[in-house]
């Protein structure tokens, strides 16, 4: 019994199958609970009024944008070494919802930076990597759209991932030191003085929690969906040569 | 693979302008922002550096698309596949005549665009020497993207979409190198980190660009 069972579509779409529901129950309560708690029942912060309540979306959001980068790597290096088409199938179905998730990052920063520093757009470092960052998601859809053959797709966006992924992080360096930033430090940290209060804390855990399920959620029916395309594929091609 | 680069030269000559394409392009993209941003020398003396870097990343983006498409239309990139060379020294080889054909004109002709844009004296160097040291990143980088989207019937857009976001960390290192070099300020964090992408850029990335040609191929 190892992992690598799961890479058989069947086996894979057996367990997706069964799974799914639940993860899907988990991305609703954690986000239902954690929207309501962060919303209704947390005080506003000093310095920041209402609008502290941004971090409930932001936050999540943009620490999802960086580590779905980061799922692709793992699943296009899998398909890159050991040749598991579902594995390409999770980077190509996650990609579209890291580029979502960017985006989401980006326009709730430019809504919470319009009130707080008075403009809604800032050449800040991290801003700025993000940006980047989707013009990188955007590329890597675009070569998946492009290349007929799926095999030679998955080969080109997993080159593409992994050098992608260095020039990602290089670029966040890079901006780092051609800009002063505008923006906060981390928020969330293991140093108990820079860490954000317990009030705030609890209830963005519970979000992150639940974007994270929801994500999980979204790439499972995705691949299930392309899984079925694939199989459709291959019986309309039977059927044309029968 | 001297010979091959020498083939590559000979057709980007006899080709039609090779090295005068480029430079032509930067002249125009030089003469048109006065137009946009006014004339005043304060003003085109601070974005200078910007608009050169910019320009040269332009005119090598242009003409990324001909690296392999030419060779992939006539069967030579199959040839060239199969022969007893490394594939990625073919890259490499692929990379420096771009480079040759159209970065090194560039760098050469840079000090004359800096005067047109009202670029202070001392700063000529450096931009000479960021160039210099940018340049290859960018041919390699662009041999990347180029043999990514090699079989594509419409990579010209793609192309962009993929080369550009890899061009950030060169940009950024190399305009702030001309800008700091400019003002007299220190300029050794941007000269080794312009330097250090370059020199990994063209170690390493021709094995990714030599794994994509090897996919497109199959």
């Amino acid at each position: 019994m190892s992992i690598w069972e799961y890479a058989n579509p069947v086996k894979f779409m057996r367990l997706s199958g069964r799974v799914l529901p639940y993860v899907i129950a988990l991305a609703a309560i954690c986000l239902l609970s954690g929207m309501v708690w962060g919303y209704f029942f947390v005080p506003n912060a000093e310095n920041f009024g209402g609008s502290v309540k941004v971090i409930y979306v932001h936050v999540p959001a943009a620490m999802m944008a960086i580590n779905i980068w980061g799922m692709m790597l793992v699943t296009s290096l899998i398909w890159l070494i050991r040749r598991h088409h579902v594995s390409a199938l999770a980077a190509r179905a996650a990609a579209p919802i890291g580029a979502v998730m960017t985006l989401i990052a980006l326009i709730t920063g430019a809504v919470w930076g319009e009130p707080m520093w008075g403009t809604w757009w800032e050449w800040d470092p991290r801003l700025t990597s993000f940006l980047i960052l989707f013009l990188f998601y955007l590329g890597y859809i675009a070569l998946w759209a492009a290349v007929e053959d799926p095999d030679t797709a998955a080969d080109l966006t997993g080159v593409l991932c992994l050098v992608g992924a260095v020039f990602a992080v290089l670029s966040r360096y890079a901006a780092n030191f051609w800009n002063q930033g505008l923006h906060q430090g981390a928020t969330l940290s293991l140093d108990k003085q820079k860490h954000i209060a317990d009030v705030y804390w609890f209830p963005l855990l519970l979000c992150i929690a639940g974007f994270v399920f929801f994500f999980v959620a979204l790439v499972l029916i995705r691949t299930r969906t392309e899984i079925r395309l694939r199989r459709l594929g291959a019986l309309q091609q039977r059927e044309r040569m029968a | 693979m001297i010979a091959l680069l020498i083939r590559d030269l000979r057709l980007a000559v006899r080709a039609g302008g090779g090295f005068g394409l480029g430079l032509a392009f930067f002249l125009i993209v030089v003469t048109l922002v006065p137009f946009g941003v006014g004339p005043q020398g304060d003003i085109l003396a601070r974005i200078a550096p910007g608009i050169l870097w910019l320009g040269a990343l332009l005119a090598c983006l242009l003409s990324l698309d001909r690296i392999f498409a030419l060779d992939y239309e006539d069967g030579s990139l199959d040839l060239l596949v199969s022969a007893p060379i490394p594939l990625e020294g073919v890259v490499v080889m692929k990379a420096l005549a771009h480079w040759l054909t159209t970065g090194l004109p560039l760098v050469i002709a840079a000090p004359v665009f800096g005067l047109l844009l009202h670029l202070p004296g001392d700063a000529q160097g450096w931009l000479v020497l960021s160039l210099l040291l940018g340049t290859p990143a960018l041919s390699v980088l662009g041999t990347f993207g180029a043999a990514l989207t090699v079989g594509l019937k419409r990579g010209g857009l793609l192309l962009s979409l993929l080369v550009l976001p890899f061009y950030v960390p060169t940009l950024i290192f190399g305009a702030e190198l001309v800008s700091r070099g400019a003002q007299g300020m220190a300029t050794q964090i941007p000269l080794l980190m312009l330097a250090g992408i370059t020199a990994a850029s063209v170690a390493l990335i021709p094995f990714a660009a030599a794994a994509a040609i090897r996919v497109n191929l199959r």
